[in-house]
């Protein structure tokens, strides 16, 4: 029998992370497995030696970090994929990444916490970690998909935002949607929008790594092409040289920083559903946007004007995004597999003028629909 | 009025059920041309431990990927039968192995009692195709996908080599089921 549509696969969610990458150019990938993100690796150490790229299992996390940092550092784009017990291991070289500007994606597919905590279920109680896992003050860019489409899209994503912004891009994806099996079509890659870092105009003795540009983003040398410059987590001067100068380390560290938020409108992506003459909003993310969305079809069909905003950026947080629609309603819903962590963030973005209600789930198990829909009647 | 079928598959960790899960999921989706997820469930452990596959079927788009108004619910050991033997609805079915599941639960469902860990060794010879045993019957009593794309979904998933014995335990289980209905004159789906 013939496949009703050949462009249409049954596709797990690590395996559309997988070939997401591939895509959007990936052609590095070094990890250490474990689930529930191993299919990420094991998919890649196949795919990427046929498109010419390479596959490397390292002795930790910690090694496949900086590895993946090298790898980019050559011009290869370069990715790793982990879950909690790795991704608290790779916050260092993670921090080095945001520290010295080199693109790499980092993939978080969330299980319970803390430490080993629940192997094979889900959570997303990642989500500060995400933020603040990696020490002093940085910028960061985290993506969360909440289907298995959304997992291949927002993974391309993450490849073009790390290169246009010189930055590691981490997509935060959790057990739920890396494991699920869904229908999936595939767009022509002739129509996926690529983005490559800005490379240097000038000859090897004029270039300044680290220059103050127009864009805060600096155009970015690949080793072996004739271009040397000095790398370091230390605060550093336009030359990557370390410095001690404080005028030159804040102008350094600001504008890292800046070059992410100056372009949040760009970075952030949202998606409204039944957001028209509502009186609840409910926001969710990643696999509880899924019970979020049925649980807002069920309240619409109970006569309850209850609407979705679901985030596919959780940072730079969409507090704009959120606060426009917090206008319009008298509650707000957070649903999710942690204690309230982006519950918070909601309450900072609209000043806690009205009152956020928490759905929590900690113990590996999803939020179901009806537990939204209870929260949203009230 | 658009329609969701959910089914549950439990037993132990390495009775191949999320491979049924997925054959399952993949006839509806890829050959049918509905729309299907298919989740899982496990515990750590590699083999053993109660494990369980969940598909649903729709004609629309599926949120909530998981079951909680379960159609048919099949249970190939006591322990999968005990711990997710739930959330099955009213008239639902609940298909038991009667050799390793000697107490079923009770409820306004049928069950559906075949021996089908006992057909994969005494008919095939074979005990590791007791899983597509219970596809044949899941898909028998179920009538949600259409034989030629189960068949075709079979073809492509298992490993190669064993197609035509996993179409025999297809073919097997459907008769078990077969025979079941022609009892149960009740219950034809």
């Amino acid at each position: 029998m013939e496949k009703s549509n050949p462009n249409v696969y049954m596709m797990q969610g690590n395996t559309a992370c997988a070939e997401g990458a591939i895509a959007a150019g990936c052609r590095f990938f070094a990890g250490y497995p474990i689930t529930p993100s191993t299919e990420i690796a094991e998919v890649l150490a196949y795919r990427l030696p046929q498109v010419g790229g390479n596959f490397i299992q390292m002795e930790d996390e910690i090694a496949a970090m900086g590895a993946v940092i090298g790898a980019s550092l050559g011009g290869v784009k370069a990715m790793t994929a982990t879950s909690g017990p790795g991704f608290s291991l790779k916050q260092e070289n993670i921090g080095f990444a945001a520290m010295a500007e080199i693109p790499v994606v980092v993939v978080d597919v969330q299980r319970g916490g803390p430490s080993t905590g629940l192997p094979t279920h889900v959570s997303q109680s990642d989500m500060m970690q995400a933020r603040w896992g990696t020490h002093g003050d940085h910028g960061i860019i985290a993506l969360c998909p909440s289907t298995v489409r959304e997992t291949y899209d927002l993974t391309i994503r993450a490849f073009n935002l790390s290169e246009q912004f010189r930055t590691p891009v981490l997509l935060m994806t959790d057990e739920i949607i890396a494991h699920l099996n869904e229908k999936i079509e595939l767009p022509e890659p002739s129509t996926i929008k690529i983005i490559n870092r800005q490379k240097p105009t000038v000859p090897p003795e004029k270039y300044v790594p680290y220059a103050m540009t127009d864009t805060d983003i600096p155009p970015m040398a690949n080793f072996g092409e004739g271009y040397r410059y000095h790398v370091t987590g230390l605060a550093h001067d336009e030359t990557g040289f370390p410095t001690n100068d404080p005028a030159k380390i804040e102008e350094q560290l600001l504008r890292i920083n800046r070059k992410i938020e100056r372009y949040r409108d760009e970075i952030v992506e949202v998606e409204e559903f039944a957001t028209e003459k509502m009186e609840v909003l409910v926001i969710a993310y990643g696999a509880t946007a899924r019970s979020a969305k049925k649980a807002v079809q069920l309240a619409r069909e109970n006569g309850r004007r209850a609407g979705l905003l679901k985030l596919k950026t959780i940072w730079p947080f969409p507090e704009k995004e959120i606060a426009q629609l917090a206008q319009k309603v008298s509650r707000i819903v957070v649903p999710e597999l942690n204690l309230g962590q982006i519950a918070h963030e909601v309450e900072w973005a609209t000043c806690r003028a009205l009152p956020v209600v928490r759905v929590n789930r900690i113990n590996g198990e999803p939020i179901t629909p009806h537990e939204i829909l209870q929260a949203i009647v009230g | 009025m658009a329609f969701r079928y959910e089914i549950r598959l439990s037993g132990a960790g390495g009775q191949g059920l999320i491979l049924v899960g997925k054959v399952l999921a993949e006839a509806a989706a890829i050959y049918d041309g509905l729309n299907a997820t298919q989740s899982q469930s496990y515990g750590p452990e590699a083999r053993g431990g109660a494990s369980r596959s969940e598909v649903i079927i729709s004609d629309t788009d599926i949120d909530y990927p998981k079951a909680e108004n379960i159609d048919i619910l099949l249970a190939l050991t006591q322990e999968a039968c005990d711990k997710y033997g739930s959330d099955v609805k009213p008239d639902g079915i609940i298909v038991i192995d009667s050799q390793t599941v000697t107490n079923p639960p009770a409820g306004n469902f049928t069950v559906v009692s075949l021996p089908i860990l006992q057909s994969a060794v005494e008919r095939l010879g074979k005990f590791v195709v007791a899983n597509i045993i219970a596809l044949g019957v899941i898909h028998k009593l179920s009538n949600i996908v259409s034989e030629e794309a189960i068949k075709s979904a079979i073809r492509s998933r298992v490993p190669k080599g064993t197609e035509e014995i996993n179409l025999k335990a297809f073919q097997t289980g459907v008769d078990l089921a077969t025979e079941w209905l022609k009892n149960h004159p009740d219950h034809a789906t």
